[in-house]
């Protein structure tokens, strides 16, 4: 099951690690907040997908399938 | 003979280990606030600062462990293990120790959720993590408290050097995050700015301010 | 699902397309004689929503049939609300149908609330001098005849732009500001106070209250097909009169907006979110999405608006866009950025002489703003600004040589003045 990467726009701050830990998906716009491709994630970049989830210090993220509860 | 060396063994670990706790949580706080406040360190990425106050809040947590163990272990004063996680139960020093357990089920609940963060609700670690502020000066009273050891010589300095450090970035940060401009203000300041002519890439004032 | 009522009611509800249908002023005695009390039958009016193919009229259109599905079937107690808030502040007809036949939305509360099992309701609407007074009446009256099942609170929507979205009535329900939320989990499952929340437009309540006495073929004798049933259009002609007009899905912008009579300009469909639309063409188009979407446009929430001659379309939307960037929440950082970039920006553009780079940082902001923030406020703005790009593109030339052809510069389209909202005007 392939997942994808989404931002909660909220939450997140510009803080900018998910485009450190994950290039390969996320960029940053001229004001320092993610853009996030929609592809879906291989199983090859999980492990970087999750990094980014994890480290964020905004806790912004989430790969769909993997429900937060807020 | 061999007991009472054991026993000053001990109780010197206990005390050894504590100032170093107390320097690595400085050092942790520290980093936590520069992650808040999207600073960096020169030469690191950002995850790297993230990463260093993950990491070295992990080494706190070793020493904060043989702290606690090595004084609970030590038979020259009688320092129960329940003492050391339930506060002011102790039969020594029960203020000062129960302080040490105050801060350290602090810690301890910072650290789990941290551990767990990505599956717990966001407000909920945040909230947790809040803790830390808390954590912090009562783990540094213990240590004034418990033993005559930082109230002179090197540790003093020491001790002194970290606390001011801690505190002068907090109350920045706490200042930062109490001026903030409120949510509704930010769209006032935006907009002011862009109007000013400023519509260039610099990001609009309240950016970055965590919610 | 049930035989038409047994008390008496006026021809014009049994006949096919007879109209208004909606629209007619009763107070409870007379909508009790028109229709009689709400047809309670459970979770069976779920199958004839879905016959009638009746679609949201809140401006997202999505099929009434699945909101109350999913809620329904969440599995645990849920919560309804209906969403009266029009913030939109050149559309009347929520406001109208509020006033003109409360009980008619009312019912269809009831009827969706025991669809989907909820015991509790709430009527979310504008604070407008009288009407909640109105309302307040028109639910004691209610109460002291035995008619609802479910208790009804109402609830005051502060005057935002966004107040009236989704997850913004949500949170304002549970004691929050009136800003929206991230929509995971998404409201059907999570919404007032936990619970699985149906939030429903009060015209698709009134629908549903009718849709439960006469079927779903009685429903569809009006509209099309693809977009059965009736509508209420705020139509905003050129010579500056407003009307609440009930009318079948598909009539014809021209023939709505008198446009023959009334010669317009230019036509705005879908309010400030939605699209320009040159006189001429949006003059056959149809006011339906079949027809609007090849456009560009949209139903929405069902208001034209046409521009007269001797007006200025620029100087019209640049107070529109200012007010769209004046209504961000100001929580998502691209839109929170990118919104008054795009409103100084469009402002001098039509301005004499504006750099030459402009046009491309106004291409460039809008597609950063858009899909990129917790609602559709930076999405609906961006398609506003595109439109005004394409349709004023003559006028905008004039005005980068200083001239404008408008003969009047008083504002036409409302727009409130707005001063950036301090926290407490969200609550």
């Amino acid at each position: 099951m392939s997942e994808q990467l989404r931002v909660n726009p909220i939450a997140c701050t510009g803080h900018g690690l998910c485009a450190e830990l994950f290039p390969e998906r996320v960029i940053l716009d001229e004001w320092g907040y993610p853009v996030i491709s929609p592809e879906p994630i291989p199983a090859s970049l999980r492990k970087a997908a999750r990094r980014a989830v994890t480290d964020c210090p905004a806790l912004a993220l989430l790969l769909s399938g993997h429900q937060r509860a807020r | 003979m061999s007991g009472i060396t054991a026993s000053t063994a001990l109780w010197y670990a206990s005390r050894a280990t504590g100032i170093t706790s107390l320097v690595l949580l400085s050092a942790v706080v520290l980093l936590g606030i520069t992650v808040n406040r999207q600073g960096r360190l020169p030469g690191l990425p950002r995850f790297a600062v993230t990463g260093l106050h993950r990491n070295l809040s992990l080494i706190a947590v070793v020493f904060v462990a043989v702290h606690v163990v090595s004084a609970v272990a030590d038979s020259y004063v009688s320092i129960s293990l329940a003492a050391a996680v339930i506060p002011f139960v102790s039969s020594y020093e029960p203020f000062w120790l129960g302080l040490g357990a105050v801060s350290l089920d602090l810690l301890v609940a910072v650290i789990v959720t941290s551990l767990v963060r990505s599956r717990i609700p966001r407000r909920a670690w945040r909230a947790v993590h809040w803790l830390s502020y808390g954590m912090y000066p009562v783990a540094v009273v213990h240590s004034i408290g418990s033993s005559t050891d930082l109230r002179s010589g090197w540790r003093l300095a020491v001790t002194v050097s970290c606390v001011a450090a801690v505190a002068g970035a907090a109350v920045f940060r706490l200042r930062r995050s109490l001026m903030a401009v409120p949510r509704s203000g930010r769209v006032a300041s935006a907009l002011g700015e862009a109007a000013g002519g400023l519509a260039d890439s610099r990001p609009a004032a309240g950016q970055g301010r965590p919610r | 699902m049930t035989a038409p009522h047994a008390l008496p009611r006026p021809d014009r509800h049994a006949r096919p397309g007879g109209l208004p249908r909606l629209l007619e002023a009763m107070d409870l005695d007379a909508h009790l004689a028109a229709y009689g009390p709400p047809p309670y039958g459970g979770r069976q009016l779920i199958g004839v929503v879905v016959a009638a193919g009746l679609t949201g009229r809140g401006g997202a259109g999505f099929p009434a049939a699945r909101k109350l599905t999913a809620v329904a079937e969440a599995g645990r107690r849920a919560v309804v609300v209906g969403n009266g808030a029009e913030s939109e502040p050149a559309s009347r007809k929520d406001k109208e149908l509020l006033w003109t036949a409360p009980h008619l939305v009312l019912d269809g509360l009831q009827l969706a609330a025991e669809a989907v099992g909820a015991t509790r309701a709430y009527l979310y609407v504008h604070a407008q001098p009288g009407l909640h007074e109105q309302l307040g009446s028109a639910l004691a009256a209610r109460a002291a005849a035995g008619l609802d099942r479910a208790g009804v609170q109402l609830m005051s929507a502060p005057p935002r732009f966004l107040a009236g979205e989704e997850s913004a009535v949500v949170s304002r329900i549970n004691g929050g500001p009136a800003l929206p939320r991230f929509k995971v989990p998404p409201v059907f499952r999570r919404g007032v106070a936990g619970a699985p929340t149906l939030v429903q437009n009060v015209e698709t309540l009134a629908h549903l209250a009718q849709i439960a006495r006469y079927g779903a073929s009685w429903f569809r004798a009006a509209g099309t097909s693809a977009e059965p049933g009736t509508m209420l259009a705020t139509c905003r002609r050129a010579d500056g009169t407003v009307e609440v007009v009930e009318t079948a899905i598909g009539t014809p912008l021209g023939e709505l907006l008198r446009l023959g009579e009334l010669p317009a300009q230019a036509v705005l469909v879908g309010g400030y979110h939605g699209t320009w639309l040159t006189s001429v063409h949006a003059a056959a188009l149809p006011l339906a999405n079949a027809g609007l979407r090849p456009a560009g446009a949209a139903v929405g929430a069902g208001l034209i608006a046409a521009l007269p001659y001797g007006r200025c379309g620029v100087a019209e939307a640049v107070r529109v866009v200012r007010y769209l960037a004046v209504e961000s929440a100001g929580q998502c950082g691209p839109c929170l950025n990118g919104l008054p970039r795009i409103a100084a920006g469009l402002a001098e553009l039509a301005a004499p002489r504006p750099r030459p780079r402009l046009r491309a940082d106004l291409e460039r902001w809008a597609g950063l703003v858009e899909r990129r923030g917790a609602c559709h406020h930076p999405d609906g703005s961006v398609r506003f600004l595109r439109s005004t790009l394409a349709i004023f593109g003559t006028e905008l030339t004039a005005h980068a040589r200083g001239q404008c052809s408008a003969t009047s510069h008083r504002p036409f389209f409302p727009v409130p003045a707005g001063v950036p909202a301090s926290q407490a005007d969200w609550t």
